[in-house]
């Protein structure tokens, strides 16, 4: 072996890193390289500029929720393709080749669980399919989440992450803006409370809908929050948007919100607001 | 007049009887051509009828948003009397997109509430081109709200692009006032009877479209996305603008087969821009006939109702299996 062949043996140079020991992601807020087991430990939020990574239902309850207490609800409801549509692709095509990358539960998932002090019904949405758009399987899961919480007489959260109607179905994703509505409207009047949380993005048929009617309405800092998509407005106006246009801040400033909060503060938040919100009778709490 | 493309067979048809026409009366020596003219309108009409029964879904976009198809205000002349109309959002905002007032309907008071677009360059600019500011819709909502406490039934005429998509839409809540408008209209006391008379766009159209009663004239389309988006976002490709209204299935046809709508109102033959009176009078038929049979309901049995028929949207399986 010559001096080379050892000095290559040696130090490891060009042999192949395996995938796995990727360690470092460029932030998508600040553009810093940070190690990924910081952001995993700091909740997805980068340690640096507070940037908040998305993140997929199943952390977002792990970071809402009592361990142990979620129960999933209504699991098995899978969209029927009412309009035989097809693109490029068939629809039943994109949503086989989504559920094989592991997200079986159509762009939501709900369920019953216990936030801090509360017994909750939730709705969470899964951006991963097919961008957390809304059709058939997401209205009647949030509807039934709905009216799970006036049989409970249990508060609602739904936490949105979506980029609205889900062209694929239609009119009948366009008609799950007027059920989830309407259902929201049943709930309010068995004087329940209904926390809407809004994460990065939550756009067009959802944010028009159910997500801006919450009693109480919270984003995550730097949400892209909006009913038209910045693209289509600029192709619209013909102008440049202006800086922050459409982030949580932004719609925080222009009333539109009730506030922003941090995902480490979360959890918290809507505790302590559920627990404002719990109607103890004046005469009771007098007493 | 807009010729279409599927439209220029009919019109050069027209063009050739007319011309009969005016021959036969200016010269006696073209003898009796009477027949001969007789025979032409019966193979027009046989035409018109043809073309105009099987029109494809972007076809029938381009007659629902016709330059020349009768508007909100051009139905209100035409059905209502004692039209009074009523402005202002009475929170800073005017919203001229959406038209709304009391009317009488025969003896019966009503509300009216529809999108209304533009005719000339000067009127579709302070419209808006029929897409509206939150101020519309909150508007419509406090006109619904009125009409409500004073148990006055609501007809709403739904004729827009969309809701507008713009800087200042957005700073002023957008989102949230569609939002409440479904959220309240689910719950309102008075029947409310929607017709589609154009365009209906989306969220913009959903705005004033949560009723007992979902009609739509022949010629108008209802969808979540107008056909080029949807072939911008799907296709990837503007051109594929037919495939996409095809695949939305945004014709009365196709959302009457698919149970989201009540009825279809035909139109005169060659669309509702041909002849307006006729279109008019169409429209008033049914709802007349509607409006007959919501208001034998109770409020608490019109909310029912009207709570169920939105509850049953969709379409879903339970998976196993």
């Amino acid at each position: 072996m010559s001096w080379f062949d050892t000095f290559i043996e040696k130090t490891g140079i060009g042999k192949k890193v395996p995938k796995a020991e990727i360690i470092w992601t460029e932030c998508k807020g600040c553009k810093e390289q940070i190690y990924i087991a910081e952001i995993e430990k700091n909740l997805k939020v980068c340690p640096n500029c507070e940037y908040h990574f998305r993140i997929d239902a199943k952390e977002r309850i792990s970071y809402l929720i009592n361990p142990g207490t979620f129960e999933e609800h209504d699991q098995d409801l899978t969209s029927a393709d009412p309009l035989k549509f097809k693109d490029q692709k068939k629809y039943k095509e994109r949503l086989k080749s989504t559920e094989k990358k592991g997200y079986s539960h159509d762009a939501l998932i709900t369920g019953s669980g216990v936030l801090g002090d509360h017994a909750v019904e939730l709705s969470i949405f899964e951006f991963n399919f097919m961008g957390g758009s809304m059709g058939s399987v997401v209205g009647e899961k949030i509807t039934r989440s709905i009216e799970r919480a006036i049989e409970k007489r249990n508060p609602l959260l739904i936490v949105s992450c979506s980029g609205g109607a889900r062209m694929q179905e239609g009119i009948f994703s366009l008609m799950q803006m007027a059920k989830t509505a309407s259902a929201l409207r049943r709930l309010s009047e068995h004087k329940l409370p209904y926390i809407s949380i809004l994460t990065d993005p939550t756009t067009g048929g959802v944010s028009a809908s159910f997500a801006m009617l919450g009693d109480v309405i919270l984003a995550e800092p730097g949400a892209l929050i909006g009913f038209a998509g910045p693209r289509v407005i600029e192709q619209t106006i013909q102008q440049k948007l202006p800086e922050g246009f459409q982030r949580a801040e932004f719609l925080l400033e222009h009333g539109l919100i009730d506030n922003v909060v941090h995902r480490k503060d979360m959890k918290q938040t809507v505790n302590k607001l559920l627990s404002l919100l719990k109607n103890t009778p004046i005469a009771e709490a007098v007493a | 007049m807009q010729i279409l493309d599927f439209e220029r067979e009919i019109f050069a048809l027209e063009n050739q009887i007319q011309d009969l026409v005016s021959l036969s009366h200016m010269y006696d020596s073209v003898g009796d051509i009477s027949d001969e003219i007789t025979k032409l309108k019966k193979k027009l009409r046989h035409m018109k009828h043809d073309v105009f029964t099987n029109l494809k879904g972007w076809q029938k976009t381009q007659v629902a948003r016709h330059p020349d198809r009768p508007y909100t205000l051009d139905y209100i002349e035409r059905i209502f009397t004692d039209f009074q109309e009523l402005h202002g959002d009475r929170h800073g905002g005017y919203g001229p997109s959406v038209v709304g007032g009391l009317a009488k309907f025969d003896d019966q008071s009503v509300m009216i509430i529809g999108h209304q677009k533009g005719r000339d360059t000067q009127e579709k600019i302070k419209r808006n081109f029929g897409m509206s500011q939150p101020a519309g819709y909150r508007k419509a909502l406090r006109l619904m709200q009125l009409a409500e406490k004073f148990d006055v039934p609501i007809i709403t005429l739904i004729d827009t692009p969309g809701a507008y998509p713009g800087i200042d839409a957005e700073e002023k809540g957008q989102s949230e006032a569609i939002a409440t408008n479904m959220y309240s209209m689910i719950n309102m006391k008075v029947p409310i009877l929607v017709t589609v008379i154009g365009e209906g766009g989306s969220g913009g159209a959903l705005a004033i479209g949560v009723g007992d009663r979902i009609l739509m004239l022949e010629h108008s389309v209802y969808s979540v996305i107008s056909p080029e988006g949807c072939a911008s976002i799907l296709w990837n490709d503007k051109k594929k603008i037919e495939q996409a209204a095809d695949a939305l299935c945004m014709t009365a046809t196709d959302l009457l087969r698919l149970k989201v709508i009540d009825e279809i109102i035909r139109e005169p033959l060659g669309g509702a821009h041909r002849n307006y009176k006729q279109a008019a009078i169409g429209l008033r038929k049914a709802l007349r006939l509607n409006l007959k049979a919501l208001i034998q309901f109770s409020p608490e049995e019109l909310v029912q109702k009207r709570y169920e028929k939105f509850r049953s949207m969709g379409v879903f399986t339970n998976g196993v299996g």
